[in-house]
């Protein structure tokens, strides 16, 4: 199996704190991945050093096919080069339409000429109302994003998300604050998106993960403490202690 | 221009036809073409006034739309100023020379004239040699470059810097205020080449013209009016589509667009060089109005007023900074010419040239407070236009983000 | 030595082993009295000193002063001239004598020779007078216009001096001297090496007087002690070699372009000069064509090339001479002046210090206030200059209601404190607590409060400078030496400075409301819901830190003057030092006030006539340190600075 992203030997600390020990990790072109762990055990950190937030102290960070280097990118060439990042509180442009949103996110050159002078084609227009159907915004195409509930909002970062196109996805807890229903449309969305690429969800519900049915890395203290499925991890002692606490 | 351009923003069309009337009025009331009802000066007040609403919209378009609060741009406008300056001295200058010394028994050389331009330039600082800077100072077409080039390159190297290591907010307002203070303590030096606190003076009297300043204020009005005209129309034109989208992405989180996979830094430097190059254009045609140009114009607190005009007109909407700059600036002169009768309340009286400024302070502190759309807001009113309940919450989490008083439905 | 000999004579001598008086003396000598010359003087003179009597010095000072006369009987007396004739007093009584006329007396006029030998044996009776006062004025005198002839008396009388002090100023004097004036070069250059241990200005003074220079052109070197040789092109430009020549009349002057032009206008004939048309003169080389044709007919000096000047300048040798023909002296004084620059060097360097010290803490004092509510509050006060303002406005008021400026000053301190306080309560009560996590609101909101502050004081105190008068025990300054001294008013800033560093590290550090403090901004909720009331923490804060803005400019208002801009001329100052310091740290401010006040001073030091530029480059600086330390030099680290 190809590796996608490969995280090895990973360290970052904060004044003296080590929020990020020594953490190996990889993860395959068309994978899905549930990160689990306490509060505390580095999991949005983990995410920081990968789309360039937080830069390590020491280890590798290697992308793609030809094996570039994560840790010379900014931000934007991370993002530009497949990383997409969903964040745990749902963060859109809330002055802006959805149409606004979405198109910003469509995977189209990002220079400022190139933006300055961009017209929406119909292939991006269609493209638009495609992810607003897949998303159930379709109706609010035209509404600020200010103006929606809690869960249309992560709907409509999930949608931004899929516009990117990436080769990446990492999603921080796309369920909090969702219905029944609405986790269910999230859950076959996440399945059916870790067909064609990487899906890193972390999250604490372990129904939802249950559901995923993928495999599972649980992180403690920075470190990864057991990877394997759900059923796996889950009888493994060490998690249990950590979760369950001695 | 498409259809669709304004028809996403009619308020662009309303702003160049009202633009229109209003340049078309004044040449009507004015001496040199029309019935003769406004003076010659108070053309040039109108004049300025419409160089200030172009800052104003560039000021705008960094602070309301991208959320950088630079208090540097009035530093570019007098850039701007001293560039054109530079020539219109000179010429004039030299004009003046050439004319007392074809009476001379022997003509002169070249040296000698250029010798004699110097001394009459410098003389007020103690020195007769031109400085490098003035180098270009007898070509038009290179100064007329220099106005957008300098604040462009400028403004270019001061972004390139600061936005490279990702100030922002407060610090990055900060840190322009220091730029803007270095250059005017530099420029007050003799040794700056630019005559030092004298400034350059005698700016209205355009070379070669014969015409009186009646003729060359409406000149200076009506190119004041197109340049309002077409930096209004290039500023809604980059507002309206993608570009716009990202920049009030940035303004309002930053870190979100740059997980989008846009170059913040890039973006901003764009439009903090490009608004630096529209505000040297307004100075351009400013200073030939105001007839001289020196650093005290460029000093922090200029810069700081120019956002408050911004303010009172209500940020991220491009009409509300014009709105902004003709009621504050239009006002300020009333009050402070002293036009404003006293108050007489017995004990003491008011005089309002020096309650003036008292007044501007609190009606800001307020308008920051209780209206923070501004005059805007008034447009919204009659409009009908609701304001959303957010629960107190900003449009985004940054220190420019829109505010949830200046968000509209 | 024989002066010498007088002197012992003198001293050891009791006064009354003279069993004459001064006339007699004179009497003896009338002819050589009459008419002294400088050779002959010297024998009366050791006469009256040997006598020891008490009127020698007075009559001395008389004879030089050419108050003597001498009367038709012989005798010699003081007159003054009343009237007609003179008044008459006797020389060794002083008695009134009556008057003579005119004619009956001859003025005895001492030449200048005569004179410098009676003032040598003078300040013999000057420096061994028996009151200080005078002795101290005779060697006032003699360090005011040194010269040879006062070397031997003063050494003289060093032994015999009995006041520490002025014992060791007569040292100095005498080796000042002999530096100068010495017979034998070793004792000169001995000297000279006794003068390089001080750094007054007198000795630098001694020193380059010796290495003076004048100088020359000649033809060859002359046989002196040359001190530099210039090789014009290398050492000086040709130009001001020739201007040299020029100036000392062994070459004619170069022809200005004014010259040119001048002869030029003279000769116009017809439209032409010399054949060339007048509008075609605008061309230099038309001009010089025509000027040369000029020249050629004789009617105009010929022009003076380039070769021409080389040529003059090879035929002479450009240097300078010391006026001093000792080289070994010269030699000696050049070492000895070098080193006594490197000492002035090493002493302006501490009083550089030391002005970068009191300019850090004024910056650290009107920044301080700042550090608390930008730094630890992250409030943006653009009126915070307005409050070190009203600060000083306060102590100002204060001392028109009470005259004794020491106590006016006690009062004045706590008040601007109370006063400041006041005004940062109310705002923050009225405007900021509206705007916070809003800082550029916050900033313009200041700002309006700002400019309507500075204009309520214009209308009530008036545009110009109000004076806030520093008591007397301030005035003056601490002098170390002649190069290193500091003003008592920057020493009493730089304490207040240390005292506010430590009262705001213990606020914080120690007590229960700096705990308080820094548990509100860090989060406030979680404070809250630990029974702090945010609310009163962020104003006693915010009062805390413009009340200190008070304290600041009763401080700034007694070394600078108070107007109503005042704030604002320390406002972007204050936040950089803030900004550079790194924020929410009073350490940081402390290195961010030491940073821009040594960056001034330093780059003042590099030009000294130009503040203005030492502003500028200090904040171009600053903007690029900021590149490398966003922020700034005493960084938080970790998640917790994140943004």
């Amino acid at each position: 199996m190809t590796t996608l992203l490969e995280v090895s030997g990973v360290s970052v600390s904060f004044d003296g704190f080590r929020a990020i020990n020594n953490l190996s990790f990889q993860i395959g072109p068309a994978e899905l991945r549930a990160i689990i762990g306490p509060n505390g055990a580095g999991k949005t950190t983990f995410m920081d050093i990968i789309t360039g937030k937080t830069r390590p102290d020491e280890g590798r960070v290697i992308w793609g096919d030809l094996s570039r280097s994560l840790l010379s990118m900014s931000e934007a060439q991370i993002a530009q080069a497949g990383v997409g990042r969903k964040f745990q509180k749902p963060t859109v442009f809330e002055d802006q339409s959805v149409e606004e949103n979405l198109l910003m996110a469509l995977s189209n050159p990002r220079g400022p000429l190139a933006v300055l002078f961009y017209k929406p084609a119909k292939a991006d227009l269609a493209r638009v109302a495609e992810l607003a159907d897949e998303i159930g915004l379709r109706a609010q195409l035209f509404r600020k994003a200010g103006e929606l509930s809690h869960g249309q909002k992560q709907w409509l970062e999930i949608g931004m998300l899929l516009a990117q196109d990436p080769k990446l996805l990492l999603v921080d807890e796309p369920a909090a604050g969702m219905t029944p229903e609405e986790r269910e449309h999230t859950t076959q969305l996440l399945v059916e998106a870790a067909k064609t690429r990487a899906v890193v969800v972390v999250e604490h519900d372990m129904e939802f993960i249950r559901r995923l049915g993928c495999r599972v890395t649980v992180l403690h203290e920075g470190s990864v403490l057991a990877e394997g499925s759900l059923d796996h991890v889950t009888s493994n002692q060490d998690v249990i202690d950590v979760y369950l606490g001695r | 221009m498409n259809r669709s351009f304004f028809a996403q923003s009619p308020s662009v069309l309303v702003f160049l036809g009202c633009l229109g009337l209003a340049t078309l009025f004044v040449t009507v009331l004015s001496e040199a073409f029309g019935i003769g009802v406004l003076s010659t000066s108070f053309i040039k007040t109108l004049g300025k006034t419409l160089c200030l609403c172009l800052i104003a919209v560039a000021m705008d378009l960094v602070w309301g739309y991208a959320g950088i609060l630079s208090l540097g741009h009035f530093a570019f406008f007098g850039l701007g100023g001293y560039m054109i300056g530079m020539w219109l001295m000179y010429e004039r200058t030299r004009e003046i020379v050439e004319s007392s010394m074809s009476d001379a028994v022997i003509p002169p050389t070249p040296q000698e004239i250029s010798d004699a331009i110097g001394n009459q330039i410098f003389g007020v600082v103690g020195s007769s040699e031109f400085p490098l800077i003035w180098t270009f100072a007898d070509s038009l077409t290179i100064q007329l470059f220099l106005v957008v080039a300098i604040p462009g390159v400028l403004a270019g190297l001061f972004g390139w810097l600061a936005f490279r290591s990702r100030v922002t907010g407060v610090y990055l307002s900060i840190l322009t205020q220091a730029m803007t203070l270095a250059l005017s303590l530099y420029l007050f030096q003799n040794e700056s080449g630019l005559r030092g606190n004298n400034g350059l003076s005698g700016l209205q009297n355009l070379p070669g013209v014969e015409a009186g300043q009646d003729v060359v204020s409406m000149w200076f009005f009506w190119a004041s009016a197109l340049a309002l005209g077409l930096g209004y129309l290039l500023a809604a034109r980059v507002i309206s589509g993608k570009f716009g989208s990202v920049i009030r992405g940035i303004r309002d989180n930053e870190q979100r667009v740059r997980f989008l996979g846009y170059a913040v830094e890039s973006y901003k430097l764009v439009i903090f060089a490009g608004t630096a190059m529209i505000a040297g254009i307004a100075g351009a045609l400013y200073y030939p109005q105001a007839g001289i140009v020196n650093p005290a114009e460029i000093a922090p607190i200029a810069s700081i007023y120019l956002a408050v005009w911004v303010a009172i007109g209500g940020r991220g909407r491009l009409y509300g900074a014009v709105l902004g700059a003709i009621f504050v600036s239009l006002v300020s002169s009333y009050f402070t010419g002293g036009q404003a009768p006293d108050i007489n309340l017995g004990f003491y009286t008011i005089k309002w040239v020096d309650w003036w400024l008292v007044m501007l302070g609190i009606s800001f502190v307020l308008v920051t407070l209780f209206a923070p759309k501004g005059l805007g807001g008034l447009v919204d009113l009659w409009e009908d236009r609701r304001r959303p309940d957010r629960h107190g919450a900003d449009l985004g989490p940054d220190a420019g983000a829109l505010r949830e008083k200046e968000a509209v439905e | 030595m024989r002066l010498l000999c007088l002197l012992a004579l003198c001293v050891l001598l009791p006064v009354a082993v003279a069993a004459q008086d001064v006339q007699s003396i004179l009497q003896n000598h009338a002819q050589i009295v009459a008419k002294p010359s400088r050779k002959t003087v010297s024998t009366v003179i050791d006469a009256l000193v040997a006598s020891g009597l008490p009127q020698v010095p007075e009559f001395l000072e008389r004879y030089q002063a050419r108050d003597v006369f001498q009367h038709e009987d012989g005798r010699f007396v003081y007159a003054d001239s009343a009237g007609d004739g003179y008044r008459l007093r006797d020389i060794d009584t002083g008695a009134e004598m009556g008057t003579a006329p005119k004619d009956a007396l001859t003025q005895i006029k001492p030449n200048g020779g005569v004179r410098r030998v009676l003032a040598g044996a003078l300040v013999v009776f000057q420096l061994s007078a028996p009151e200080i006062e005078r002795r101290r004025t005779a060697l006032d005198a003699i360090a005011r216009k040194p010269s040879a002839d006062h070397l031997e008396p003063l050494r003289a009388t060093i032994d015999t001096e009995t006041d520490p002090a002025l014992k060791a100023r007569k040292q100095r004097l005498v080796n000042s001297l002999t530096a100068q004036y010495g017979a034998d070069t070793g004792e000169r250059i001995a000297a000279i090496e006794g003068l390089a241990q001080d750094v007054s200005v007198e000795s630098r003074a001694v020193l380059s007087r010796i290495v003076q220079t004048t100088a020359g052109i000649a033809p060859e070197l002359p046989d002196a002690n040359i001190a530099r040789v210039f090789e014009p092109g290398q050492d000086m430009t040709a130009e001001a070699a020739y201007l040299q020549l020029v100036d000392a009349g062994l070459a004619p002057a170069a022809l200005t372009s004014d010259d040119i032009r001048n002869t030029l206008a003279a000769n116009i004939d017809g439209g032409t000069v010399a054949g060339v048309p007048v509008a075609r003169l605008s061309d230099p080389s038309a001009r010089a064509q025509a000027y040369d044709a000029l020249a050629a007919s004789g009617d105009a000096p010929p022009r003076i090339t380039e070769a021409d000047k080389t040529q003059a300048i090879a035929a002479y040798r450009f240097f300078e001479t010391y006026d001093e023909p000792n080289p070994e002296v010269t030699a000696a004084a050049e070492t000895a002046l070098a080193q006594v620059q490197t000492r002035v060097a090493v002493g302006q360097t501490i009083d550089l210090t030391l002005d970068a010290l009191s300019l850090a803490s004024i910056y650290f004092l009107a920044a301080i206030g700042l550090a608390v509510t930008f730094g630890v509050m992250g409030v943006i006060n653009m009126a915070h200059g307005e409050f070190i303002m009203l600060g000083a406005y306060t102590g100002y008021v204060v001392q028109l209601f009470v005259p004794d400026y020491t106590l006016s000053l006690v009062i004045a301190l706590p008040l601007a404190f109370a006063v400041a306080f006041g005004a940062g309560v109310a705002m923050e009560r009225l405007v900021i607590r509206w705007l916070y996590h809003r800082p550029l609101e916050t900033l313009l909101a200041t700002f309006g409060i700002s400019i309507a502050l500075q204009q309520l004081a214009k209308t009530i105190f008036g545009t110009q400078a109000r004076p806030l008068t520093a008591p007397g025990w301030l005035d003056g300054a601490l002098v170390i030496n002649e190069v290193i001294q500091i003003s008592y008013i920057r020493i009493a800033i730089f304490v207040l400075a240390l005292i506010f560093l430590a009262l705001l590290l213990f606020i914080f550090k120690r007590t229960r409301l700096g705990l308080e403090v820094r548990a509100v901004t860090q989060n406030p909720k979680m404070a809250a819901s630990m029974g702090i009331n945010p609310d009163r923490i962020n104003m006693l804060t915010f009062g805390l830190g413009s009340g200190i803005a008070g304290i600041a400019g009763v401080a700034i208002g007694l070394y600078a003057q108070v107007t109503s801009e005042m704030g604002a001329n320390y406002i972007v100052q204050s936040f950089m030092t803030v900004v550079v310091g790194g924020v929410g740290n009073v350490w940081g401010t402390l290195a961010g006030a030491s940073m821009i006040g040594g960056l001034q001073k330093g780059i003042e030091w590099f030009n000294p006539s130009n503040t203005l530029a030492a502003q500028t480059y200090m904040i171009i600086f600053i903007i690029i340190f900021i590149q490398f330390r966003p922020r700034g030099i005493i960084a938080l680290k970790g998640r917790a600075a994140g943004d």
